[in-house]
């Protein structure tokens, strides 16, 4: 039986192409293949489904062992968050002509490259950075990139990065840095949770190819000392990779304001399902310096004329920077990223626009104050743990009770309650970070704070 | 035949030239007053410095004409669904079937969060776990993991290992050299490149893939590895492959397998038989997730057990009837993205490779390899057209030609040819990667979705390009003309002074109205 997904599966049409061709089989195609080489038998793969009905069972039936966060109540965060998604930006993002596009550059995929090129602009507004380029990964790889541009850019082969620090943030620094840069960790101050400036002071010397710093960082804390680790780090010759939460930005400072060589940051929050993860996208923004740009092998689109007066061409910035031609001589590795969720984002932050991203940063602000004051008001806890501001996560501590048995009690009753440090700082004791958007309600957090205080009691 | 094909061109303003001051497209979710009232400067933490001192310069539009933009754009796009895109060699542009788009987008896929229990996700680690095991099938090796997310990316990771594996055997510093093709793919060097190696690249001998004697030239004690493609981004065969993997072992080095052009050897040629030690498949190209613009995407990275203890972590293990990730991989080179990857693709290919088993997954190669064949046969009528290596004239999946002759008789060479597909309806024709040792290269391939129907309109629009060309150059260098927009100024992507990747360069420039 001809398979749906394949048009030249009838016999006839075969045999056809087969004449066209000259040879009497498929089999004499792949002549170039010694027989010794071939794979004899047949594949031990389950047999096929063809039959969408039963196939579409099948997966659901698995997937619907799944408890998606949106049908409980979930203060997970931690690097991936529960926002509203635009219903808009998943009309978008689900057009078939955007999701089966790939390459068809400046001639095939105009309205792409055109969509691509309004992300590198509105992003580049909203965090003050005269490039943005199609974002990599998520945040790590971004900011992973962008340091090892530093070390490229500066022949120095350190960089300090924040030890409030997202273990997978830190286990990707280990895979793309550590092999040949030395990663040392600048601490953080135990009661505000902020970067201890003394100690990165101490720390930076003229081996220091970059800073990183982020805000918020992974205990929750807005870092509002990174314009100031920013200077130290230029006193010193070194760059500085900014990372931060764009949703927070209608709010608080851009990376551009503070100085910063490179910023990074994830786009999840800005229209983005969460997708276990699937849904993170790294942004990057830099100067418009030759050598900066050059570092980078992620594409860049440039808008620029055609052969028809008044009308917008775009194509690639600089092709030969990119590993597709420099090959291995000196280009980071690049590759397939994100480009769908560039296009989710500039279409989110061209809803918004300034007063829907200011109202969005002063909402997440004021709901994290009134969820960690209220949960800071239990017996037995301690909440926020550290005085710096929240923009969305704050860090929470109990004083006697395992937070891992904490959550069990709370998955029972619909919560999934907040992210337990014990692997990622052990150092912080009965800790779990909790995040708060908008797409929580009073009543949510109510309902929170009392089922916590009945299982803690 | 002439082109009858016209695209939508709607001369779309910029997304930033939209809308008036005041509009709006969306208004998130306000607090309630009893927590604004708790908060009532929302700012009253953030020290005065640190706030934003200038509203970002976003557009301000309502919603009803930032979706027509994007629609609009999306009309502008010859994406596979509405295009023969098979012109992108390389890039195994197919049919990503539409079921598997409703499938994740369920909640039960799209609002999983990562760090949930694994008690509330067990039906997403059994699709990673199942489709883990389908992939060791298909490759003969023994574990995967679905972290990379991109074809280049696993490429990388497995680079990493290989270093890793040297570490640990104390010849980390000694044995820093990568072998290489210059017909694999350009992240088969800056991979291991950015993995810490020197990279070594071998170049074709007269049939097309490298002689066993360049290899051996280039073996030493400092060799960790090679990575390479086969068939490579021509479509050659390098039918003394498993003499290359023997010496290469011999030398004291791995075998990475860079399996992006697998579509044409799916159940007839397996990385195992050929002797590598790792191997990766992009889900994107091979296993039909989209490639959505230029991702997300995802790169399964293969390795046999005893390069296991290496992977990046977490990787998913079946303990009973419960899956569970293991995180503790003390061996582990790190992890390559945050969590455990675009899990969404994992769920699009598991219920592709479902949808065909293993007959219907070998049909899928049977088929690549005949369209590939059928349409070199069709292209053999393009005036102007050559097969640079005669002698491997069979093409797995994908072949590279040349229009050498054409260019040197009408001065119109691939990459102009390739711009005028747009008229017809047709993505462009991908070239070749640099550096360019076909002349005037073309590299298609005719996945299995395409009908013969399909690859004959395609070839018809070639041979009338060419034609054109020898009657009239000049009508086909100025093209196309029927597409979204007319041939760009391209010089201006290239000249530091010039270039506009945003309109925050361009009012530097003094260049943007409005400021």
């Amino acid at each position: 039986m001809p398979h749906p997904y394949i048009p030249n599966s009838a016999p006839e049409v075969r045999r056809e192409m087969l004449d066209a061709i000259g040879v009497d089989s498929v089999e004499d195609l792949y002549r170039p293949i010694p027989s010794d080489l071939r794979f004899k038998g047949r594949l031990p793969l389950e047999e096929g489904i063809p039959e969408e009905g039963r196939l579409r069972r099948h997966v659901e039936g698995i997937l619907r062992r799944n408890t998606p966060a949106s049908d409980v109540l979930s203060f997970l965060g931690a690097g991936c968050y529960q926002h509203e998604v635009p219903a808009v930006c998943d009309e978008i993002n689900r057009r078939g002509e955007f999701v089966t596009s790939y390459a068809g550059d400046v001639y095939g995929d105009h309205g792409r490259l055109q969509a691509l090129w309004e992300f590198q602009d509105v992003m580049a507004e909203l965090i003050e950075m005269d490039v943005v380029t199609t974002p990599n990964y998520d945040w790590s790889t971004a900011a992973a990139m962008c340091l090892r541009s530093s070390v490229m850019l500066t022949g120095r082969k350190r960089v300090l990065v924040p030890a409030a620090l997202l273990l997978d943030r830190r286990l990707v620094f280990q895979d793309y840095l550590a092999h040949d840069v030395q990663v040392d960790e600048i601490p953080f101050d135990d009661a505000t949770g902020l970067l201890d400036l003394a100690a990165l002071r101490s720390m930076i010397g003229d081996d220091v190819a970059a800073v990183y710093v982020e805000y918020p960082n992974a205990l929750g804390v807005i870092e509002h000392q990174a314009g100031e680790a920013v200077e130290i780090a230029h006193e010193h010759g070194a760059m500085a990779v900014v990372g931060s939460d764009p949703s927070g930005l209608g709010v608080l400072a851009s990376p551009g304001s503070l100085g910063a060589d490179f910023a990074v940051g994830d786009l999840q929050p800005l229209g983005m399902h969460m997708s276990y993860g699937g849904g993170l996208s790294g942004y990057i923004g830099c100067r418009n310096i030759p050598e900066v740009i050059e570092s980078l092998p992620v594409f860049i689109f440039a808008k620029t004329e055609t052969l028809e007066p008044g009308q917008h061409g775009f194509g690639y910035l600089n092709f030969d920077r990119t590993h597709y031609v420099k090959r291995g001589e000196g280009s980071q590795n690049g590759g397939t990223t994100t480009a769908l969720w560039a296009i989710t984002a500039a279409a989110y932050l061209g809803l918004h626009g300034p007063e829907g991203m200011r109202e969005l940063g002063e909402g997440l602000l004021q709901r994290t104050r009134y969820a960690a004051d209220r949960i800071g008001a239990l017996p037995g806890v301690t909440a926020p743990r550290f005085s710096g501001a929240s923009l969305k996560e704050f860090v929470v501590t109990y004083d006697a009770h395992d937070v891992a048995t904490v959550d069990a009690a709370l998955r029972e009753r619909g919560i999934f309650g907040g992210k337990d440090l014990s692997v990622d700082f052990p150092s912080l004791g009965r800790s779990s970070l909790w995040a708060v958007t908008e797409v929580h309600s009073k009543d949510d957090i109510d309902r929170l704070v009392d089922t916590l205080g009945e299982v803690l009691a | 035949m002439s082109p009858q094909f016209q695209q939508a061109r709607w001369s779309e303003p910029l997304l930033s030239e939209l809308g008036t001051p005041g509009e709006r497209g969306y208004v998130p979710t306000a607090p309630e007053a009893e927590i604004a009232a708790h908060a009532p400067d929302p700012l009253e933490a953030i020290p005065p410095a640190f706030r934003r001192s200038a509203p970002p310069r976003l557009p301000q539009v309502a919603q009803p004409q930032l979706l027509r933009h994007f629609y609009r754009l999306s009309q502008e796009t010859l994406g596979n669904d509405v295009a023969v895109d098979f012109g992108l060699g390389t890039c195994t542009m197919k049919y990503s079937p539409k079921v598997n788009e409703h499938l994740v987008r369920m909640p039960e896929v799209q609002d999983l969060h990562p760090a949930q229990h694994e008690d509330t996700v067990q039906g997403i680690l059994e699709v990673l776990w199942r489709l883990e095991q389908m992939l060791c099938a298909i490759s003969g090796l023994d574990r995967f993991t679905l972290q990379p997310p991109s074809g280049s990316a696993a490429v990388y990771t497995n680079a990493s290992i290989v270093r890793a594996y040297h570490a640990s055997r104390g010849e980390g510093e000694q044995r820093d050299e990568i072998i290489s093709s210059v017909f694999s793919h350009p992240c088969d060097q800056s991979g291991p490149w950015s993995a810490g190696f020197k990279v070594v690249e071998l170049y074709p001998g007269p049939n097309g893939y490298p002689e066993l004697d360049a290899l051996k030239a280039a073996l030493s004690n400092r060799t960790a590895g090679i990575v390479i493609t086969n068939p490579e981004d021509t479509g050659i065969y390098n039918p003394h492959i498993a003499e290359f993997t023997r010496l290469v072992h011999e030398a004291g080095g791995l075998c990475v397998y860079d399996q992006a052009n697998a579509n044409g050897i799916l159940g007839i040629a397996r990385a195992r038989e050929a002797g590598f030690d790792l191997c990766h498949f992009n889900m994107h190209k091979t296993f039909s997730s989209p490639h959505n613009g230029m991702g997300p995407a995802m790169g399964a990275s293969g390795v046999k057990e005893e390069l296991a203890r290496f992977l990046p972590a977490p990787v998913v293990e079946k303990r009973g009837d419960r899956f569970e990730l293991d995180w503790n991989r003390p061996e582990s080179i790190g992890k390559i993205r945050s969590f455990v990857g675009n899990a969404q693709i994992a769920v699009r290919s598991y219920a592709w490779i479902l949808a065909l088993g293993p007959d219907g997954i070998r049909e899928v190669a049977e088929t690549a390899v005949l369209n590939a064949n059928y349409l070199a046969n069709r292209l053999r009528e393009v005036p102007g057209m050559s097969q640079p290596y005669p002698t491997s004239n069979t093409p797995i999946e994908q072949f590279r030609w040349s229009l050498e002759a054409l260019r040197e008789e009408t001065g119109v060479g691939s990459s102009d040819i390739s711009r005028n597909l747009a008229d017809y309806g047709f993505q462009p024709v991908f070239g070749s990667h640099h550096p360019f040792i076909v002349p005037e290269p073309l590299t298609p391939e005719a996945s299995e979705s395409f009908s013969k129907e399909d690859i004959d309109s395609w070839a018809d629009a070639m041979i009338d390009i060419a034609k054109r060309a020898q009657a009239d150059p000049d009508d086909v260098l100025e093209g196309p003309y029927r597409n979204a927009c007319r041939r760009i100024d391209a010089a201006a992507l290239d000249d530091p002074d010039r270039w506009v990747p945003t309109s925050r360069v361009e009012r530097s420039k003094g260049g943007v109205r409005g400021d």
